[in-house]
């Protein structure tokens, strides 16, 4: 375990210092940010300056360099625009984003695993066919008129939660949040199960075959001529078999959750950090971009890492060292 | 057999599986009864219907499949019709079953330990402890080494033998009236298999259990069996003491089927095959359904057969069957 831990952390360092390689270049390709930066009227001496102040005068090589050595002692540059360090103004960012993650996909553990275990256990009833149906609008609908939608109904017309924002937050262990209080959790409802939708129906579907496939095998047949209950079956026998696929795709989607729920931040005016990004893109902030990116990749393989974990405990025939890293 | 009641009193039963295609006779009017200690041997081609019976007995067919009509005594009390409930106390408790492939019938992702101490748990009321060491003892029992070690390894850690010999110590965990074994050796070696026999005999003769062993081997049912059924496409064909049916086969299938086995005083000539092929059970034949690959059919043959009792105790459905003079 702890061999695979280190080899896999080794490899880690590598996809970081390739992505990084290729983000450098390829946001250098974008264009020039002092284009942006300055106004249409600035002179040439303005320019000239600008740009020896943001170190753009040095060849690309340099400068990457630069960044990497930066990099290496935490600092992944300043923001050209705000002027604080990147790191900080993505990190003040992200509890927002990380909590309605989280909330997100405690929606979809919760209510998509016991919804699709229900469906799988009864194929072709009224309600499975209900479920399945409802998750093929989960997935299709577009994820903003959702939440326009879903603002429309519960913010206008039954007035029962906020529209915007993410309200009063609070602390938990010292860490600043909106589930600390009733009016955050009030905020979050509607964003959270915005994002949380496409999730859920997914992970239902995923239960529901698991079910279809788990259920007829061998060992459950002999679980029920042991005379074992139906709810030990389904909830030891069946519920350990199948959270494996489960656990994938959940480990997959939760980096998808916190990277990319730009859209939902948008909509209800979430201050996370997929907001931040594309408020940086607009205005090619360099190193808030680069660094974005950065936490996102460490954020990934630091899941898929988790992910792998969990394995092993779930399914005894998994040994860390055999699994492909 | 009036000497005693039997164990398991199977009357006049019927599956069948309602599909979309039509209606799949897979049990059809079977009869037969197994005593205490005794081990009756079930055989027959896949798809002949051994495997249903088992499962009509533990009342586990799954729809589109249903016991339609029939009676299963065990110990003078009718199965059909007893509710879930009743059943669920039955199952691994007084009736217990022996799957074919042992390395499906343990669940791979929990320890041995759990999967045997659940079993007792889910029938008598005792502590952790009682049946940990219950477990322990009944691994010893079927001849596994170091069973304290062996509690906390997990399936795949086991050879298939290792598994059947774990799935067979679950089933007598609880010491049954009843054992369904369903060709539980057949997926091992030949060696293996021999083992496992040896194990299994010695379980029912000391515990008393009453035992039916499925299987389309007949080399297993003769080493093992005490009498024997034979069935072919959802019917029992001919039924009698182990020895008599094998010596001296009455109904034409059973004569084809031990003809079939390769012995040593043919070597070197054709092996004997039965002609054809088991009929589908969605379109039997009318009448006797072995008639087409039958050698000994003649017109009589269009009208399902009676079962006759022989005055030597055999019982047989066939109008021209061999060896009649017994």
């Amino acid at each position: 375990m702890t061999v695979f831990i280190v080899r896999r952390l080794m490899q880690s360092v590598l996809v970081v210092l390739v992505v990084s390689m290729i983000l450098f270049a390829g946001i250098f390709a974008i264009g020039n940010p002092v284009d942006i930066l300055l106004p249409p009227d600035a002179t040439q001496e303005d320019r000239e300056e600008a740009i020896q102040a943001l170190g753009l005068d040095k060849p690309l090589l340099i400068q990457y360099g630069l960044f990497l050595a930066n990099a290496v002692r935490g600092d992944l540059g300043t923001s050209f625009v705000h002027n604080v360090p990147s790191m900080q103004l993505i990190l003040h960012r992200m509890n927002a984003t990380l909590e309605l993650a989280l909330l997100a996909l405690i929606f979809a553990v919760f209510i998509g695993i016991p919804l699709g275990m229900l469906s799988g256990a009864h194929p072709n009833t009224l309600l499975d066919r209900t479920l399945m149906t409802g998750s093929i609008f989960g997935f299709s609908i577009p994820n903003f008129w959702q939440g326009l939608m879903l603002i429309m109904v519960f913010s206008v017309f039954l007035r029962w939660l906020p529209s915007t924002g993410r309200g009063e937050t609070g602390t938990i262990l010292g860490i600043e949040t909106s589930l600390a209080t009733w009016d955050g959790i009030q905020h979050m409802i509607m964003p959270a199960l915005n994002l949380s939708l496409y999730k859920i129906s997914m992970v239902m579907r995923l239960t529901r075959a698991s079910m279809r496939e788990t259920l007829p095998m061998d060992f459950v047949k002999f679980a029920r001529a042991k005379g074992l209950t139906g709810r030990r079956i389904i909830f030891v026998h069946v519920l350990k078999n199948i959270m494996l696929p489960i656990i994938t795709v959940i480990g997959m989607e939760l980096g998808s959750l916190i990277a990319f729920g730009v859209v939902t931040e948008t909509i209800f005016a979430w201050p996370g950090m997929g907001k931040l990004l594309i408020d940086s893109i607009n205005v090619l902030d360099r190193p808030v971009i680069v660094a974005w990116l950065m936490i996102v990749v460490l954020l990934f393989i630091s899941i898929n890492l988790l992910v792998d974990i969990i394995y092993s405990v779930l399914d005894p025939r998994i040994r860390l060292s055999d699994v492909k890293s | 057999m009036p000497d005693s009641e039997p164990t398991l009193k199977v009357e006049k039963l019927h599956t069948s599986f309602f599909t979309k295609a039509g209606i799949v006779k897979a049990v059809n009017d079977v009869s037969f009864s197994v005593k205490r200690g005794e081990i009756l041997g079930l055989v027959g081609e896949s798809g002949s219907g051994k495997s249903i019976t088992a499962f009509s007995i533990l009342n586990l067919i799954d729809p589109p499949g249903r016991i339609t009509s029939g009676k299963i005594l065990f110990n003078g009390r009718d199965l059909v019709g007893s509710s879930e409930k009743e059943m669920q106390q039955l199952r691994g408790n007084k009736i217990a079953m022996i799957f074919q492939d042992p390395m499906m019938t343990l669940n791979p992702v929990l320890r041995i330990d759990t999967q045997m101490i659940e079993t007792i748990q889910a029938h008598e009321k005792v502590s952790h402890r009682v049946a940990y060491e219950r477990a322990r003892d009944g691994l010893g029992r079927v001849g596994i080494s170091s069973p304290e070690e062996r509690l906390k390894a997990y399936p795949h850690q086991f050879s298939g033998g290792m598994r059947q010999r774990v799935a067979i110590a679950i089933s007598f965990l609880l010491k049954p009236d009843l054992v369904l074994a369903d060709e539980p050796t057949t997926a091992l070696d030949v060696t293996i298999q021999g083992q496992i026999l040896y194990e299994v005999q010695k379980l029912c003769r000391e515990t008393g259990t009453a035992m039916v062993w499925i299987t389309h081997d007949l080399a297993v049912v003769g080493g093992l069996a005490d009498r024997v059924c034979v069935m072919y496409a959802g019917r029992i064909v001919e039924e009698g003491g182990v020895d008599e049916v094998i010596d001296t086969p009455m109904h034409p299938y059973t004569h084809g089927l031990i003809g079939s086995v390769p012995s040593q005083n043919r070597r070197g000539q054709v092996l004997y095959q039965i002609p054809g092929m088991t009929p589908s059970l969605l379109s039997l034949p009318k009448g006797c359904t072995f008639r087409p690959r039958c050698t000994q059919k003649t017109e009589q043959c269009l009208e399902v057969p009676q079962t006759l009792r022989t005055s030597s105790g055999r019982m047989m459905s066939c109008y021209n069957p061999f060896n009649q003079g017994l």
